[in-house]
């Protein structure tokens, strides 16, 4: 009893320790976000603000005018992650339950090109979509992110699991193609697209090469995009720099909060082999 | 049917909200023109100051401006070309011009400054008016100028034995020396050479009269004697310890300037406004200007022909109202007031005899420096050899490569990226 | 009439995906394809005819940059010290995680797998003045454990260990999570039998828990390769590739080509050796599973 007892106690310490490292860096950034400038550049490094400002997230939105990055960060996730949702929840159905020619030869090529790295593909997409005129757009980053093929093969995987015998119901009570997607297949697969919509805004929210290659204007950057532009001037400004973290990191923190459950099944369900 | 009206109708949605959104920032005006000024770090920040007054002058016109960050601002200037988005006017630094000229990308501006009264060739210091100049025409208005000069701390520099700054590399040398052995804070340095600015060494090769690139910019000359001797004596520093290796130590270089970690930086102009405002009081009498050392005795040393120039892009549909805006910021008027809000030196004579500078004990290295400046090759390579030599500085710097092999790998990287200008001039 | 409205639900429901997959994912794969032997850049941008075939030449001048070299041997490094490092830690998390002495596990779930969902870049800065040599929190520490000061960013031995020690934190809750799930998938009478048996801890952790875990292993050191060879946003944010470009990394050359200098043959060529060693280092992974499984 005692053993355990005392094994159960240097358990929970280490996982304890473990969890103080893991948060130590957010705290910090937290912390130091709350500073007055020029605080946090002292030594020893003081861990708590000696007196808290609010002074740092001022200047976010006066002096260096995140306000519209914040606002672009927003848009483009909300906006991806319904266009996509859309466009991969209709094609992972089809995949799952239509049958044609070529059909598993299709799937399995898309399968296979998940391993080409999407870098490959930032050259000449960006020579296309400037053609287009979409460059500096919100649309050059809407577009490529339409349909993805991981999106695909998440849906398709739960779809699998709805029984055909529900299809072909609807069928008979003279439900058209697009109204059973409609009113039974979406209804179905809501924890799935749930969870995917939480895997586009964030990946959306966090993403960083594209945005930066597409996106010209400052006016236009997404957030991680313009926070990256101003390590070069502001480096002096540590506390400065850790608020635009804060903002950054928060709303991120929160959806993950708010739908863990969603998120770690989707990670499951994506580790789950053929 | 249905499925594709859904998607038209949430993309059309989404863009009616979009233009909703921000239909707060963008003022277009119903008659007069809107034009897009970029301009680049501080200078982005501070010249919304000067437009109301612009706007004023010119009721039909609207300037919408944009800051970019200088560390971007190259690429992104690159991609808007290549992206067809490019501003009306543009700050670029005058050593990308070949390299806009070569794209068609900026507009000759001679017809336009021989109607103009205000910009007149004559009123510019020489050395900088020449690195708009292309064959002979002009392709950019300068703004602002910048050259390097040598800050260091007065009372260092008198502790080690000297009454004034160096005027030769030999004095540099022993001034450095003595400021090494003699004491301060446990760790401490005489000069700093961050790893991570190209201008240094290319700076001492200009000094030393090379032309850094020869056969009219299509080799590298990087491995001849007189780049040789300015890269040795540049390693030097480090390998006598007058310099630390690496940079991070001093991510905050103006505390460092105060702690006497160093006491010699080659810095530019806005770093005057900089050290007033975070040098901590007691030391404000404590650090001046002085113009670079040269090589040889009685000869004073060149620096860099550096700062920003207003440039029109070739794309632009509304040139005239550009010009006004070009016009306006050139007016010694504005000169001297861009100069109080950002600390850049103004590329004009005329404001230079102002109290505002004959009264500034700090810009008179400038004004004297900037009688001896030299201009980089004018090549649209130029930038990209620069983080070349950069590279290969740092590589010596920390003597993983010895000077020599040092400079015959940059030469060879650098005729790797020259080959397309050499098949462009034969070809073309 | 049937089968013809099915077709058409069926080209709409494909449609828009394939559509899309196709014009902006695999057009522009075989774009870059040809691209990479071109010496496309910017002049040729602004005007085609300054645009050669040049064959293999990209591929061969590639072979012969250093740069490229010391890019590829920096992602390696960061790969080979970094992925089994973080997959260690993500095993340890897990097997901890899933024992019975736990209590609070959602908890400790939640603050693990807190940073796999914060930004990168936006933690990259707060790791970098994390790493300041002089006031940096973990300098402070570590002199608290008599070790001198090291310059973690500035320093070209200690930058890519620095990097690595971001990506582990930030990475580590992702993986643990797969493992939890491949955890709970071994039946709790194969413990109980090995108890009875005899078997300590330890035992049953190799003799057990390793080996039914293997698929899981495979799986989750492939997904990590993939994603450790593609290095960009810390070395952009933290180092630009430096010190003596000791955190140039394959992607952060390719984008620096690319997107910095214009010259975009050559940064398609990177661009396609990046996909071969992904591909090749997959295809062994799952030949190595395949031999290991018999």
């Amino acid at each position: 009893m005692s053993v355990r007892t005392f094994q159960s106690i240097a358990v929970m310490g280490f996982l304890l320790l473990v969890a103080a490292t893991t948060l130590a860096p957010l705290l910090w950034m937290v912390s130091a976000s709350l500073m007055p400038s020029g605080q946090a550049n002292t030594f020893p490094p003081p861990f708590i603000p000696r007196e808290i400002t609010l002074d740092q997230y001022v200047g976010l939105f006066t002096r260096l005018d995140l306000g519209r990055n914040l606002l672009n960060s927003i848009l483009l996730s909300v906006a991806v992650t319904v266009v996509s949702l859309a466009v991969n929840s209709m094609a992972g159905y089809a995949f799952a339950k239509y049958r044609f020619k070529g059909k598993q030869q299709l799937f399995k090529l898309l399968i296979a090109s998940m391993i080409i790295p999407a870098q490959v593909t930032m050259l000449p997409l960006f020579l296309m979509l400037n053609k287009m005129g979409l460059i500096n757009t919100y649309f050059g980053v809407i577009i490529p992110g339409m349909a993805s093929i991981f999106g695909i093969f998440l849906i398709r995987q739960y779809a699998l699991s709805i029984s055909d015998s529900l299809i072909e119901a609807a069928r008979i009570d003279g439900a058209g193609d697009f109204r059973i997607y409609w009113s039974v297949i979406l209804p179905l697969c809501k924890p799935i697209l749930i969870t995917l919509a939480i895997f586009t805004f964030m990946g959306t929210w966090n993403d960083f090469l594209w945005p930066l290659i597409v996106m010209t204007d400052a006016s236009m950057y997404t957030l991680p995009v313009a926070l990256a532009g101003l390590v070069g001037e502001h480096v002096q400004d540590t506390e400065l720099m850790m608020a635009g973290s804060v903002m950054t990191v928060l709303p991120v923190l929160v959806v993950f909060a708010a739908v863990q459950k969603y998120y770690i099944a989707g990670i499951m369900a994506g580790s789950v082999k053929e | 049917m249905t499925t594709v009206r859904v998607l038209r109708r949430a993309l059309h949605g989404l863009t009616v909200a979009a233009s909703i959104i921000f239909a707060g920032c963008a003022r277009t005006p119903g008659d007069g023109v809107e034009i897009h000024f970029w301009a680049l770090g501080a200078e982005g920040e501070n010249v919304q100051q000067l437009l109301p007054e612009f706007e004023r002058r010119n009721p039909g016109i609207h300037v919408r401006l944009h800051a970019i960050p200088w560390t971007a601002a190259h690429e992104k200037l690159l991609t808007a070309y290549a992206g067809n988005s490019m501003p009306d006017v543009f700050q670029l630094g005058n050593t990308w011009i070949p390299e806009f000229l070569i794209l068609h990308a900026i507009e000759p501006l001679d017809t336009l400054v021989a109607q103009s009264t205000v910009v007149r060739s004559d009123a510019y210091f020489a050395g900088i008016w020449e690195t708009n100049t292309h064959e002979g025409r002009l392709f950019g208005v300068p703004w602002y100028v910048d050259t390097r000069v040598l800050f260091y701390r007065t009372d260092i520099v008198e502790r080690a034995g000297f009454s004034r700054p160096p005027r030769t590399w030999a004095e540099w040398d022993s001034l450095c020396r003595r400021i090494v052995e003699s004491g301060g804070p446990d760790e401490h340095f005489a000069m700093l050479l961050p790893t991570t600015e190209w201008a240094p060494p290319v700076i001492l090769g200009l000094q030393t009269g090379s032309g850094l690139l020869k056969d009219q910019g299509c080799y590298g000359d990087f491995s001849g004697p007189q780049f040789q001797k300015a890269f040795t004596f540049y390693t030097d520093f480090f390998r006598r310890k007058y310099a630390p290796v690496g940079q991070t130590k001093v991510i905050n270089l103006y505390q460092s300037f105060a702690e006497g970690y160093f006491a010699m930086y080659i810095t530019g102009p806005w770093n005057i406004g900089e050290f007033r405002r975070r040098m901590p009081p007691e030391l404000q009498d404590k650090w001046m200007t002085a113009p670079l050392p040269g090589p040889e005795e009685g000869k004073p040393g060149a620096s860099l022909a550096g700062g920003s120039s207003l440039a029109i892009a070739s794309s632009s549909r509304s040139k005239d109202a550009a010009w006004r805006l070009v016009e306006f910021l050139s007016e010694p008027a504005q000169q001297l007031v861009f100069y109080r809000l950002t600390g850049d030196l103004p590329a004009r004579r005329e404001p230079w005899s102002d109290t505002t500078f004959t009264n500034n004990p700090y810009a008179r290295a400038f004004y004297t420096q900037l009688n001896t400046v030299m201009a980089p090759p004018k090549i649209p390579q130029w930038e990209q050899i620069a983080m070349k030599v950069q590279d290969y500085a740092e590589i010596a710097s920390r003597e993983t490569m010895s000077p020599r092999d040092a400079l015959s790998a940059l030469d060879r990287d650098v005729n790797v990226i020259l080959e397309k200008r050499r098949w462009m001039m034969h070809a073309h | 009439m049937h089968t013809d409205s099915r077709t058409r639900a069926l080209v709409l429901f494909l449609g828009p995906a394939l559509a899309a997959i196709g014009l902006f994912f695999f057009v522009p794969v075989l774009a870059a394809f040809v691209m990479s032997f071109t010496d496309f850049d910017i002049y040729s941008l602004g005007d085609l005819r300054y645009a050669r075939f040049v064959g293999v030449r990209n591929y061969l001048q590639l072979f012969e940059d250093p740069l490229f070299w010391k890019a590829l041997w920096n992602t390696l490094y960061f790969l080979v010290a970094g992925g089994p490092l973080s997959i260690a830690v993500s095993l340890g998390a897990a097997v901890l995680l899933q024992s019975k002495l736990v209590r609070c596990r959602s908890f400790f779930r939640f603050v693990y797998f807190a940073p796999v969902v914060t930004t990168l870049v936006a933690v990259a800065i707060v790791w970098r003045f994390i790493y300041h040599p002089r006031f940096g929190v973990l300098n402070f520490f570590l002199s608290l454990l008599g070790v001198t000061m090291i310059d973690w960013l500035g320093d070209p031995h200690w930058a890519m260990p620095a990097i690595i020690i971001l990506a582990v934190w930030k990475n580590f809750g992702y993986n643990m999570i797969i493992f939890i799930a491949g955890l709970q998938n071994i039946p709790a009478s194969l413990y109980e039998a090995a108890s009875i048996d005899g078997a300590g801890p330890w035992q049953r952790f190799t003799k057990i828990t390793l080996p039914m875990l293997a698929p899981t292993t495979v799986f989750i050191t492939i997904i990590t390769m993939i994603g450790y060879f593609q290095l960009f946003a810390e070395p952009y944010v933290m180092t630009q590739g430096g010190p003596l470009n000791s955190t140039l990394s394959i992607v952060l050359l390719m984008y620096q080509q690319g997107f910095r200098w214009w010259n975009m043959g050559y940064s398609a060529a990177i661009a396609f050796v990046l996909f071969a060693c992904i591909l090749v280092a997959s295809i062994v992974q799952t030949q190595l599973q395949g031999r290991g499984g018999e």
